[in-house]
C-alpha cells in the first residue's frame, strides 16, 4: 500500500480536453471515489496512474516515485475494468491465479493457489472455482474481476466502475462488501463512479470531476452539506437539489450577490395552512417516504416528506427555507 | 440467442420461406456434388467404361485406376508374363492381365508430398506473419494505416497470371525456379494480404483492455498476446488458415509455370497422366480423389471454427 499524487495533470484526446490541472492525493490505505458523470475524465483518470496512457503535462507519482515513464507493469497497481472484466478463455480460478502466475512475480504454484483459495472465499466465489468465466451471472463475474485484482497486495487499486453492470440489489450488496474488504485489508484505492450512493457510502473522501477538472475534493460530509458551487450541489442529494430564484420563499438571510439558492429536503420547512405560499401538486408514494411534487407560482419542488403526514393534492401550506445553500451569479458557492 | 420460436415471430422466416430456401440449398449443393461424385465414380472405373457413351452409371468397380496412378508400367510379351511368378499383389494381377508388368512408383506420391509442404508451409507462414501485422494494424497506430491496408489488398487486384512472367524472370534469376521454397514464398505473398484483413477483422473485435490488463498484471505485450489474444482469436485464425490453405492447395496457373521437375506440386501433375493411347482418364481421376482428402480432412477438423469464421464474427460468443 502506498500514496499516490497527481499533480497538474492534463491530457488531450485531439481535440477533446480530456483533463486538466488535476492534483489529486490518495493518501496510504485511504479509500477515494471520484464522481463525475460519463466524459468526466475518471476512466482517463485511472489509466493515467495505471500506465495505460501517458498524461501531456504533470506527473504521477506512487509511494514517491515519479512514474510516468514507468511500463503499466512496473508500476504495481491493479484495475478493475467497467467491462470485459474477465478473460473469456479461462476459467474462475485459471482468471484469479493469471496475475500471480505473470513472469514478473513467478509464485511457486502452492502460494498462488492458496492465495486464489483465500480471495475466492472473501469474494464468495470459492463454489465456482472451476466455472468457465462466461458461465457466471453478472455479479459473479464482477465478483471475480473484483477479486482478480485482490489477489495482488499493489500499490494502490484502480476501479472503473465496477458496479455499474449490475442490478440495484446486487450493486447494494457488493458495494457493502466491497467496503468490507478494504477495510479488512486496509488497501488505498481509488474508484470511480457516477452513482452519487456508491460514493457517499464507500469513499473516505470524495472527488467531484467535471468536464476534466477536479471540482472539489472533501469526505462525503463536507461535499454534500458544504458543496463549492452549483455543479457540487447537484451530483449530490435524493431527491435531486431544488435550485429556485433569491426571494421566491421566505426564510435564512441570503448574503449579497445571491442569485440561485439551493435547497434541499432539510432545507426546506412546511407548515400546514389554509393559504399558504405554495400549493402541493403531486405526491410520489415510495412506501417508506413520499415525494412531494410542490408548486409556488410557476416553479416546481421536490422534497421528502413522512408517509404519515396527513396532506394530499390540492393541500396548500406555508413553505419556508431554513439555512439552504447560496450561490452567486456564477453558479460559486456564498456564505 | 433462444431456441424459443413462436407462430407469429416477426424476426422468425415462416415455414414456407425455410422450406423453400432448404429445397434451394438442396438443389445447389445436388448441382455442386455431381462434378465430385462423378470424379469418385471414374477413379474406379475401368478405362473402356470411362469412355464409353452414353456414361455408365453402373459398372464393375475396379482398382484400375489407383495402380495406374501410382505406378509406371511396361508392356511384355504374354510369355514373359506367364514365365513370372505369382502375382505379387492386386495391383500387379490387375497389370499383368493388361499384359503389362509394374516397372516402378509413378510420381504421383513426390508431387502430393511438394504440394503437402508447399500449401501447408505457405498457409503457415501467411498465417503467422498474417496475424503479427494484423495485431499491429488492430492495436497500434501505424502511420497511413489505411493506405497500407489498401496497398496489401491490392496485391490481390489482378489476375495471378498478369504477373506470371516478371515472377517467372525474377525466379530464374534468383534459382527460386522450381524450389518448394519459391513455392512457398509466392503463395504467401500471395495469401498473405488475405490473412492480414481477415484476421485484422478478428483482432479488432477482441476489446483491447483483455491485454491491458494483463499488461498490468505484470505481462509484457508479447505475452499478453500469446496469452490473452490469440486463444480468443483461434476462431479467425483457423478460419483464415482453411483459405489460405485452399488457395495454395489449389493453385494452377503459378504451378505450371514455376514448376516442372523436383518441386511440381500436384496440380499440374495430374492432367499429365497419360495411359496407352491417350489420357488414362480412371487414374487422372484417382490422383483427383486422393488430392481432395488432405482439404477434407483439415476442414472436417476445423469445421466448427470455419462456420463461425464465415460469418466473421457474427455470432462469436
Ligand atoms: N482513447 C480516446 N480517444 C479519444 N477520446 C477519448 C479517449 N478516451 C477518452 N476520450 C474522451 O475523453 C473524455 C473523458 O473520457 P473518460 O475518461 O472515458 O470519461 P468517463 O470515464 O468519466 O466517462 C471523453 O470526452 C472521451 O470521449
Ligand atoms: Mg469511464
Amino acid at each position: 500500500m502506498a500514496e499516490v499524487t497527481l499533480t497538474d495533470i492534463s491530457k488531450a484526446f485531439g481535440e477533446t480536453q480530456a483533463l486538466s490541472n488535476v492534483n489529486l492525493t490518495v493518501r496510504d490505505g485511504e479509500f477515494v471515489v471520484l464522481l463525475g458523470p460519463t466524459g468526466s475524465g475518471k476512466t482517463t483518470t485511472l489509466r493515467l496512474i495505471a500506465g495505460l496512457e501517458k498524461p501531456d503535462a504533470g506527473r504521477v507519482s506512487i509511494a514517491g516515485r515519479d512514474v510516468v515513464s514507468e511500463a503499466p507493469a512496473s508500476r504495481d497497481v491493479a484495475f478493475v475494468f467497467q467491462q470485459y472484466s474477465l478473460y473469456p478463455h479461462l476459467t474462475v480460478y485459471e482468471n484469479l491465479a493469471f496475475p500471480l502466475r505473470s513472469p514478473a512475480r513467478r509464485l511457486p504454484e502452492t502460494e498462488i493457489d492458496a492465495r486464489v483459495r483465500e480471495v475466492a472465499k472473501m469474494v464468495r466465489i470459492d463454489h465456482k472455482l472451476e466455472n468457465r468465466s462466461t458461465k457466471l451471472s453478472g455479479g459473479e463475474m464482477q465478483r471475480v474481476a473484483i477479486g482478480r485484482a485482490l489477489v495482488r497486495k499493489p500499490a494502490i487499486y484502480l476501479m472503473d466502475e465496477p458496479l455499474s453492470s449490475l442490478d440495484a440489489k446486487l450493486r447494494g450488496e457488493l458495494r457493502l462488501e466491497l467496503k468490507r474488504i478494504q477495510n479488512e485489508i486496509g488497501s488505498t484505492l481509488l474508484y470511480v463512479t457516477h452513482d452519487q450512493v456508491e460514493a457517499m457510502t464507500m469513499a473516505d473522501r470524495i472527488g467531484i470531476l467535471a468536464g476534466g477538472r477536479l471540482v472539489q475534493i472533501g469526505t462525503p460530509r463536507e461535499i454534500y452539506s458544504n458543496p463549492a458551487n452549483l455543479h457540487v450541489a447537484a451530483r449530490l442529494g435524493q431527491p435531486h437539489i431544488n435550485l429556485i430564484p433569491e426571494g421566491l420563499l421566505p426564510g435564512g438571510s441570503a448574503p449579497t450577490g445571491t442569485k440561485t439558492i439551493g435547497a434541499r429536503t432539510e432545507h426546506l420547512e412546511i407548515v400546514r395552512s389554509g393559504q399558504g405560499n405554495a400549493e402541493i401538486d403531486w405526491i410520489e408514494h415510495l412506501g417508506d417516504q413520499n415525494h412531494l411534487h410542490i408548486k409556488v407560482g410557476q416553479h416546481k419542488l421536490v422534497t421528502l416528506a413522512d408517509p404519515y403526514l396527513a396532506i394530499g393534492r390540492g393541500d396548500r401550506i406555508d413553505l419556508k427555507l431554513r439555512n439552504p445553500l447560496y450561490f452567486d451569479a456564477g453558479g460559486q458557492r456564498l456564505t | 440467442m433462444s431456441n424459443a420460436t413462436s407462430a407469429h415471430s416477426v424476426v422468425e422466416p415462416s415455414a414456407t420461406t425455410k422450406r423453400i430456401a432448404g429445397i434451394i440449398v438442396v438443389l445447389y449443393a445436388i448441382v455442386t456434388m455431381v462434378p465430385l461424385a462423378w470424379i469418385f465414380m471414374t477413379s474406379f472405373k475401368s478405362p473402356p467404361d470411362s469412355i464409353s457413351y452414353p456414361p455408365k452409371l453402373v459398372f464393375t468397380p475396379t482398382l484400375e485406376g489407383y495402380c495406374n496412378l501410382f505406378t509406371t508400367r511396361t508392356r511384355q510379351t504374354p510369355e514373359y508374363i506367364q514365365s513370372l511368378g505369382p502375382p505379387q499383389s492386386t495391383c500387379d494381377e490387375i497389370t499383368r492381365s493388361r499384359n503389362m508388368v509394374i516397372a516402378g512408383p509413378s510420381n504421383y506420391w513426390p508431387r502430393f508430398t511438394n504440394s503437402m509442404v508447399i500449401a501447408f508451409g505457405s498457409t503457415f507462414l501467411a498465417v503467422f506473419l498474417g496475424t503479427l501485422a494484423a495485431y499491429g494494424f488492430s492495436r497500434f497506430r501505424v502511420p497511413l494505416a489505411d493506405d497500407l491496408l489498401f496497398f496489401i489488398l491490392s496485391t490481390r487486384m489482378m489476375p495471378p497470371i498478369a504477373v506470371a512472367i516478371p515472377i517467372y524472370l525474377m525466379y530464374r534469376e534468383l534459382g527460386l525456379s522450381d524450389t518448394a521454397l519459391g513455392m512457398i514464398l509466392l503463395y504467401t505473398a500471395v495469401n498473405v494480404s488475405l490473412a492480414v484483413w481477415l484476421l485484422k477483422g478478428f483482432i479488432d473485435e477482441i476489446p483491447r483492455e483483455y491485454e491491458e490488463a494483463a499488461m498490468i498484471d505484470g505481462y509484457t505485450r508479447l505475452q499478453a498476446f500469446r496469452k490473452v489474444v490469440l486463444p480468443q482469436a483461434t476462431t479467425g485464425i483457423a478460419a483464415t488458415a482453411i483459405f489460405c490453405l485452399i488457395f495454395a492447395w489449389n493453385e494452377y496457373a503459378f504451378a505450371v509455370l514455376l514448376t516442372s521437375g523436383s518441386a511440381q506440386t500436384a496440380p499440374p501433375f495430374i492432367p499429365t497422366i497419360i495411359g496407352e493411347g491417350g489420357m488414362d482418364w480412371p487414374a487422372v481421376a484417382a490422383g483427383t480423389t486422393i488430392f481432395l482428402v488432405p482439404i477434407l480432412v483439415f476442414t472436417i477438423l476445423l469445421r466448427k471454427q470455419l462456420l463461425r469464421g464465415i460469418t466473421f464474427g457474427a455470432v462469436r460468443k
